[in-house]
């Protein structure tokens, strides 16, 4: 028996790069540092996801990265089972997640809700983020917090 | 009234459309089905090809105005344009070019057309085979999180866990858009007729979404004629006008990975009430409801921005009886809409709303005066449109 995969969904999908023009660099490279970090603006500290050239807020052009705790709160979930993508023909089900975090301005992050692929997890639970390292890239998944 | 209002300026003309097909059965090529529902409108407008002089699309149609108008031997052309973003939203928002074109005297007549082969190009429901991603998408495709089914039923979901709406919501604009197909020969789901139990006991794709809460795949073409309200009146057809129309979406709607502030949402609260302020009516004065379902579930949501009920009462008002016609309160998708008569991208729900208007649906509402289309909810922009006979 082979040894079970250390990532959630199966190898094959798109590895996420950042963008050539270096906009969204310090977010994937902190991930690889298994640290979640949101754009804030250094003007009006307002925070903002995915990131941008310009605060959505005061136009205000210096964005930084600030560093969050990733505890965030299950603000919707859905159980996919068509097989979208070659790489997840064999599957099964799977869940897509959508996490905002409170201590970042409610911004939203997509991930997988770690687990038991058929739970039914209540809206709003808390989770917390868990870094899965990749050849190419760290993803940030996301558990309940029991 | 705005005081730069089109209301009443501008009509169509003419509606046409190709057979119908399931994704890969078109006998010609995409281009080929583009043409022909172009020169069906205009049979039916009963003006000659070579009168149009504008070309409004959206989607990035594949069939660009420069090639049609020389395919088509026209004269010259003086308008093209083409709604930003992808899916459906720009459907009404191609015809709110053409009538702004129109009003302001750029072109006489202009065609809104959409054609579409998934089976000759991309399937909208598959991923590309693509090894890395960057940009918006690389906060979604490493998680499985590709296609439109999946961030709509994202969506819904939450509004579903905000407002105690259940799967019976959507059963309901299912049901009534294959009851609809029944009357309608063009529909691709014509003859095969749906019950609640082949719903119920049919795939996930993505819950809460079965089999049947998803448009259809196809290959086809419609296309439909602007021109001035007064040039209308001397053409073949009982002129459909222009009430009002809008586009847009609402404060960051496209803001990426998941970000956009009011999630559950369908994209139409700025715009409905322009729309309305525009008409010079309101929702009560509907007769007759076209309203794009990519996937059901928006439906119910996108009711809600139009001012048929509150967020907590769509269980009410999402019920089969009512989004039947021809005594529904609410007549929904009478052609059969994306889901049974066929997804041109929501322009089939344009020309069955001028069919209503001209009395001519196969599913007709008795004395239909004004009918509602919405285009496209959930993306950005969405686009919406009234028309009356």
């Amino acid at each position: 028996m082979s040894e079970r995969s250390p990532y959630y969904l199966p190898e094959g999908l798109p590895a996420p790069r950042a963008q050539r023009d270096g906009m969204d660099a310090g977010f994937w490279d902190a991930l690889r540092r298994h640290e979640l970090v949101v754009q804030r603006c250094a003007s009006c500290g307002t925070f903002q996801f995915g990131p941008e050239w310009i605060c959505h807020k005061c136009h205000g052009g210096e964005l930084r990265w600030h560093r969050v705790s990733g505890r965030g709160r299950l603000y919707s979930w859905v159980r996919s089972w068509n097989p979208v993508h070659p790489a997840l023909k064999q599957a099964g089900p799977f869940i897509i997640a959508v996490v905002e975090l409170p201590e970042a301005g409610n911004v939203r992050m997509v991930g997988n809700l770690l687990g038991d692929p058929m739970q039914n997890a209540p809206f709003d639970a808390e989770v917390e983020a868990v870094f899965e390292d990749h050849p190419a890239a760290t993803l940030v998944q996301w558990k309940l917090v029991s | 009234m705005p005081e730069h209002s089109i209301k009443d300026r501008v009509a169509i003309a003419g509606i046409g459309e190709t057979a119908y097909y399931k994704r890969g059965q078109a006998p010609v090529s995409e281009f080929q089905l583009a043409c022909e529902a172009i020169l069906k409108a205009a049979a039916d407008a009963g003006i000659k090809v070579t009168d149009i002089d504008g070309f409004a699309s959206y989607s990035n149609d594949r069939n660009d105005a420069a090639r049609l108008a020389t395919a088509l031997g026209l004269p010259h052309y003086a308008w093209a344009s083409m709604v930003w973003g992808g899916g459906g939203g720009g459907g009404s928002g191609a015809v709110a070019q053409a009538a702004a074109a129109v009003a302001a005297g750029y072109a006489k007549y202009v065609v809104v057309f959409r054609a579409l082969a998934q089976g000759q190009f991309g399937r909208f429901g598959q991923a590309a085979p693509v090894e890395t991603v960057s940009g918006p998408n690389a906060y979604a495709w490493p998680y499985g999180l590709f296609v439109p089914a999946q961030w709509v039923a994202l969506r819904v979901r939450r509004f579903m866990h905000e407002h105690r709406m259940t799967q019976d919501a959507l059963a309901a604009v299912v049901l009534a858009d294959y009851h609809h197909a029944q009357q309608n020969p063009r529909a691709v789901m014509y003859g095969r007729p749906l019950t609640r139990e082949q719903y119920d006991s049919s795939r996930w794709i993505v819950e809460p979404f079965h089999l049947y809460d998803c448009c259809m795949e196809n290959d086809g073409a419609a296309a439909l004629i602007l021109t001035s309200a007064e040039r209308a009146r001397d053409l073949r057809q009982k002129p459909v006008y222009v009430m009002a129309a809008a586009q847009g979406a609402p404060h960051r709607a496209a803001a990426a990975a998941e970000n956009s502030p009011n999630f559950a949402s369908s994209h139409f609260t700025t715009l409905a009430p322009r729309l309305y302020e525009m008409a010079e009516i309101g929702p009560q004065d509907i007769d007759v409801v076209q309203m794009y379902e990519h996937f059901s579930g928006a439906v119910p949501i996108s009711l809600v921005e139009h001012g048929f009920c509150e967020p907590d009462g769509v269980m009410e008002l999402c019920q089969l009886e009512n989004f039947v016609a021809p005594h529904g309160k609410l007549p929904l998708n009478t052609s059969g809409g994306n889901i049974a008569e066929c997804y041109m991208h929501g322009l089939e729900l344009v020309n069955e709303a001028v069919r209503q208007c001209r009395g001519t649906s196969t599913a007709q509402v008795p004395d239909a005066n004004i009918a509602l289309v919405a285009s496209g909810p959930m993306v950005s922009p969405v686009s919406d449109l009234i028309l009356h006979r």
